[in-house]
């Protein structure tokens, strides 16, 4: 019973971090119809921005260059503001220079900029930051933490607490407020919604923004949680959490969610038994199987064909 | 004067052709194996590695520029291929060809037990081109391309777990069979194969289902049936090819067939134009060469990182994003070079004409 309420809680902690990259997935392809592949990437730059904003922050108070960062709430409120700037600069301009002058070209052509930026970032960041991994640093205070029998630390909770925090933020933005409203008309149909007078372009671009910021959370807090990042480490939570948009139903905000944390905990369960080796494949397993009964994911809406 | 009649059948020609062509592979291989040049057998590396890229990017080619299903899961096939055939030979046939002297004898089982197992190997890969195509049944697009995608994934991430081959450690000591000449030999038959089948009416079915699956069907054509099959043929050759990398390679690793090999192939098909055979083998030879060719950038900029990847991915994103189309679009090379041959013989009889018109003037010399 304990070990599975751990594994049920060990699986829920890295399913809302796959669930933050995941949003950035499926917001993209609801409204361009684009499977972003840089976006993994993006996520690896949210953690590198982490690991050197922490390096710089302590620098700027005068530390010594390798002393350990001193951790606080508001050095790691800063931190986590900076590395999504960066990654919300660099998810504008990468839609402004590799997709946008594709809009109206096949949509395979901007497929293949995109795999082409995902390769930028991973040769580009072992050529910036190195091959080699480096060590996180721990930006705030761990505590070990027992309810019931059930371990858990404080970077846990901090987890589960910011991603939800964001979750919800986005849950506001897009069905509270006015850009939100007109993210849903652009996602409903391109080009009647830039008809009725919508920035079509401006979505779009807030859009990219938006989901590089939640990847840079999500870099943030995989850096909390597993410290051991590398300009590689993107491709494969990368490429689950796209596996989660598509579970939920990509273009579904909801369902990204709920896909992301069905691949944590069923991860979770997979490398507590005894198959734990085939831990990467199940994601994809889980994938084919919901695929074959539900063609459009969990959530999705399954479009008539117009003839 | 008429030509025979027996020559006018494609298949004799074809045979024809593939004989010939064994016969200039075979004197080209046996000439590259003595150039005395310093230094060739990194070219002969880059040449090869070309050769196998262009198997992988025509094949694909046949199922997402052809039948338009798009698969991403191309290393996946590859891998099928390489570790089915190499299991053959490291168990099976190396041990077997070994007991035999050095000789005429020798030489030919190896090579025959070399066909074999590369075909078996595809026919491995087919199989599994079969069982991912029929939950094209159902899906469509993208949902179909991540279905593909984890498959690929699956494959690589069971491969890791099977320890007799090797496991993580990668399958080292693999028969070292691959060469100039099989790899050509079969590059030239994929591209037969695939100028074949468009032409067929198998092909058409194909480029139907591509352009509008629902028409497709009220026309009659089994899109189901023909979705799959185009699945089994294009992952026969990528069997192949992995087979044919495998031997060249004389060692296996999982690593080597992860996702991002499916995207390289991918970029190729893309690039050279969806539907085009002449564009994939142009854009595989551009997309194998290009990261070598950049190799002296490393010198000249004279970093410690190698900055040829983070060349070679910019160069992807300019090119695609001057030729969204891909460099060819669907045509294939033969017909770009025929149009602009046309525009050019045009131009030059519109000039004349000009200068006729001109010339009706009055003269000087009349």
């Amino acid at each position: 019973m304990q070990t599975i309420l751990q594994n049920l809680l060990n699986g829920i902690a890295a399913g809302s971090i796959y669930a933050l990259i995941a949003l950035g997935y499926t917001m993209v392809y609801g409204i361009l119809k684009l499977i972003n592949f840089a976006h993994g990437d993006v996520f690896m730059l949210g953690s590198m921005m982490g690991f050197y904003g922490s390096r710089w922050l302590h620098r700027l108070r005068g530390g010594e260059a390798l002393a350990v960062a001193e951790s606080s709430w508001w050095s790691a409120v800063l931190i986590l503001l900076f590395a999504m700037v960066v990654c919300g600069v660099f998810g504008y301009l990468n839609e402004r220079i590799a997709y946008r002058p594709l809009r109206n070209a096949p949509r395979i052509a901007s497929l293949i900029t995109a795999i082409g930026v995902s390769f930028f970032l991973e040769y580009g960041g072992q050529m910036v930051f190195g091959p080699n991994p480096k060590f996180f640093p721990s930006i705030i205070e761990k505590h070990r933490l027992e309810f019931f029998g059930v371990v858990t630390t404080s970077y846990q909770v901090i987890v589960l607490g910011v991603a939800l925090f964001f979750m919800l933020l986005l849950q506001y933005i897009v069905f509270g407020t006015k850009f939100g409203r007109a993210m849903r008309a652009v996602s409903f149909n391109y080009e009647t919604a830039s008809l009725m007078g919508i920035p079509t372009d401006r979505v779009v671009s807030t859009t990219f923004v938006l989901g590089s910021a939640l990847a840079a959370v999500a870099g943030i807090l995989y850096g909390l949680s597993y410290p051991k990042i590398d300009p590689l480490m993107g491709i494969m939570p990368g490429l689950k959490a796209f596996v989660a948009a598509v579970l939920g139903g990509i273009g579904n905000v909801p369902g990204a969610v709920i896909g992301g944390l069905i691949i944590g905990v069923v991860e979770a369960f997979v490398a507590g038994s005894q198959w734990s080796t085939y831990r990467d494949a199940i994601a994809f397993v889980i994938l084919i199987l919901i695929l074959l009964f539900r063609p459009s994911g969990l959530f999705g809406k399954s479009q008539a064909e117009k003839v | 004067m008429r030509r025979s009649s027996l020559l006018k059948s494609w298949w004799v020609r074809d045979l024809l052709g593939l004989l010939i062509g064994i016969g200039v592979l075979l004197g080209l291989s046996w000439v590259l194996q003595r150039v005395p040049i310093v230094g060739i057998a990194y070219y002969f590396r880059i040449v090869i590695l070309i050769g196998i890229n262009i198997i992988l990017a025509v094949s694909l080619n046949i199922i997402n520029g052809h039948a338009g299903q798009f698969s991403m899961g191309h290393a996946g096939f590859m891998a099928i291929g390489a570790y089915g055939s190499a299991y053959l030979t490291f168990f099976f046939f190396g041990p077997y060809v070994d007991k035999f002297p050095e000789g005429t004898q020798r030489f030919v089982l190896q090579n025959v037990l070399f066909l074999l197992a590369l075909i078996l190997g595809g026919l491995m890969a087919a199989v599994a081109g079969y069982l991912v195509g029929l939950p094209s049944l159902r899906l469509r697009g993208d949902y179909l391309a991540i279905v593909t995608l984890g498959f690929g994934e699956i494959i690589r991430v069971i491969l890791l777990n099977v320890e007799k081959l090797g496991a993580a450690r990668g399958l080292s000591g693999v028969p070292p069979w691959g060469n100039f000449f099989w790899v050509f030999l079969f590059a030239w038959i994929t591209i037969l194969v695939s100028m074949r089948l468009v032409n067929s009416s198998v092909g058409r079915a194909f480029l139907a289902v591509r352009e509008d699956e629902i028409a497709a069907e009220a026309m009659g054509v089994d899109t189901t049936r023909y979705k799959v099959r185009a699945f089994v043929i294009g992952s026969f050759f990528a069997g192949v090819a992995g087979g044919l990398f495998g031997h060249y390679m004389s060692y296996l690793n999982p690593a080597m067939f992860q996702f991002v090999k499916s995207f390289e192939v991918i970029a190729m098909v893309v690039l050279g134009g969806l539907g085009s055979i002449s564009g994939s083998v142009v854009a595989a030879i551009i997309l194998t060469f290009l990261p070598e060719g950049l190799r002296g950038v490393k010198g000249w900029l004279n970093t410690s990182a190698d900055p040829r990847m983070v060349l070679y991915s910019i160069m992807l994103i300019v090119l695609m994003l001057t030729r969204p189309q891909g460099l060819l679009g669907r045509k294939e090379l033969w017909e770009v070079l025929a149009r602009r041959k046309d525009t050019v013989q045009k131009d030059a009889r519109d000039e004349e004409e000009g200068k006729m018109d001109r010339g009706s003037g009055p003269s000087i010399d009349a």
